[in-house]
């Protein structure tokens, strides 16, 4: 049994991991920001009446969502090389999540009605105060309960980051085990902390689901 | 709630009304490209088409509304009376023919002699004129009752927020809501929504204002607390209306002129009177026969 698990090096390892907690939350942060602005920008520049824009960024969504996170950030990672590597793994994770928040996005202004539409040009509202003051305020909070699902989801893909050689759980972990070649404690605690802070998160989540739920 | 019984506006003011509008509507008919000298009016649609796809629902309107003037439409169902109106709010672009605000294309510009397609500012510029009353009402319902009637002084006038405020209240005052001010309209009736709606639309004091079958989506016991509003509304202001509407009698005690509408054209108007007792053609009096008997009501 000790050969397989040590409470020990578990203690030890835990103790190295809380250190990076904080680089694993910035990554999540700053991807989750860039992620909400440019999907915005997604959602809004696909219901451009502008062809080229709206075509433009109906690839841009479809092409980010069909190809995998991981050859993404080794692509960001190679074609920048200037760059930090943590900048490339938030640009990559935002760049990722982005496209599913478009979605996202517009789906819930789609839901807003027509007659809103209608009631803000009959009012004279300028296309800009018609977004941010009628359309956005409707159409955002429906759509928050999914957006905490996609930040969470983001979350824990943030290990992939560790192949573009960000210094953050995952990396502290694998150094560790090949200090130590207790490989199981590392990555178990990993897995431990992962847990720790995604399942209130979740709970946080179904909550707000359920605040909508009944508002509506 | 009870209706007024009757007018309060005298009809004195109401004949004086309806002969300047002939006059000026026979000074007209010199030519389309002369204004009359003595009033331009505050909307004039000359040879209006509109086609949604295959179907036309407007064949060729003209239709001057003098300032002040009370035009209530009707007509069966799909005769293309709502697409005159939302073609004037620049809800739909009309296929064919030109549109003038107080003698201003809507989406045209002058260039010299001829016109051009105008641009969004333009266009918005003459809208600011035009106000509308819709069927669903179209409420913000995120925003309070107060905060609906402000939003547009505030964001689109960019009036001070106090002065907003106050006016936003003594138009609330005015619709019968005062004490409802803070509540959303989810909280409210369809009477009362349509109240808000209507007292959102006027805060911005346009030159001319649409109602949209303003009653047609309410309850028949809220009906009468709407058309009350409206009719007060019509009596004290100087605001020209089109009222699109079913309710005959409605149109009957609140409108200077009535047009019938019927497979996009406007196929007959005149007075109340005109209309309602001596119909001319036969498909206003089909309309009408239709009506009497109850069957014509409620169009959605």
């Amino acid at each position: 049994m000790s050969d397989i698990w040590n409470w020990q090096t578990a203690a030890d390892v835990f103790w190295k991991l809380i250190k990076v907690v904080p680089v694993t939350l910035e990554a999540t942060f700053l991807g989750f920001a860039l992620a909400a602005v440019l999907g915005l920008v997604w959602a809004l520049m696909r219901r451009s009446r502008f062809r080229p824009v709206s075509v433009l960024s109906y690839w841009l969504i479809e092409f980010v969502r069909s190809t995998p996170l991981l050859v993404q950030l080794f692509f960001l990672y190679l074609a920048l090389p200037r760059f930090p590597v943590f900048v490339i793994g938030v640009t990559g994770l935002g760049l990722h999540y982005s496209a599913y928040l478009a979605e996202v996005y517009r789906g819930g202004i789609e839901a807003v009605s027509q007659g809103q539409w209608e009631a803000a040009r009959a009012l004279n509202f300028s296309p800009l105060k018609t977004w941010t003051r009628i359309i956005l305020p409707q159409a955002i909070p429906p759509i928050i309960p999914v957006m905490g699902n996609y930040l969470i989801v983001l979350f824990k893909e943030t290990p992939l980051l560790f192949a573009i050689n960000v210094v953050e759980m995952m990396s502290v972990a694998k150094k560790f085990g090949s200090h130590t070649f207790q490989y199981t404690e590392a990555y178990t605690i990993v897995g431990v902390l992962f847990f720790l802070m995604s399942y209130p998160s979740s709970l946080l989540v179904r909550w707000a689901e359920q605040r909508m739920a009944l508002k509506q | 709630m009870a209706l007024p019984k009757v007018l309060s506006r005298s009809e004195d003011t109401r004949k004086q009304r309806t002969q300047l509008i002939k006059k000026t509507q026979e000074g007209l008919k010199v030519g389309p490209n002369q204004r009359s000298a003595e009033t331009t009016p505050v909307v004039r649609y000359r040879g209006v088409k509109k086609s949604f796809g295959e179907v036309e629902v407007l064949k060729g309107i003209d239709l001057d509304i003098m300032p002040g003037e009370k035009v209530a439409v009707i007509g069966p169902s799909g005769s293309g009376k709502t697409t005159l109106a939302r073609l004037l709010m620049t809800l739909e672009r009309p296929s064919g023919g030109i549109i003038e605000v107080e003698g201003e294309p809507l989406y045209h510009k002058r260039v010299g002699e001829g016109l051009v397609p105008a641009d969004e500012r333009h266009i918005a510029r003459v809208r600011s004129k035009i106000g509308m009353v819709f069927q669903h009402f179209n409420l913000f319902p995120h925003r309070t009752v107060l905060q609906n009637v402000t939003e547009a002084p505030i964001h689109v006038k960019k009036m001070p927020r106090r002065l907003a405020e106050e006016k936003a209240r003594a138009m609330l005052e005015k619709v019968g809501l005062i004490e409802h001010i803070d509540k959303y309209p989810g909280q409210l009736s369809g009477g009362q929504k349509q109240r808000v709606a209507i007292a959102r639309a006027l805060v911005m004091e346009p030159k001319i204002m649409l109602f949209d079958e303003p009653t047609s989506a309410l309850d028949p016991e809220l009906v009468g607390e709407v058309l009350a509003v409206i009719k007060e509304i019509a009596e004290k202001g100087d605001m020209a209306m089109m009222l699109i509407t079913h309710e005959m009698q409605f149109a009957r005690e609140v409108a200077d002129r009535v047009l019938f509408t019927d497979g996009g054209k406007i196929v007959e108007q005149g007075t109340p009177e005109e209309i309602f007792e001596h119909p001319k053609s036969e498909r206003l009096q089909a309309f009408l026969a239709r009506f009497r008997n109850g069957f014509g009501g409620g169009s959605q």
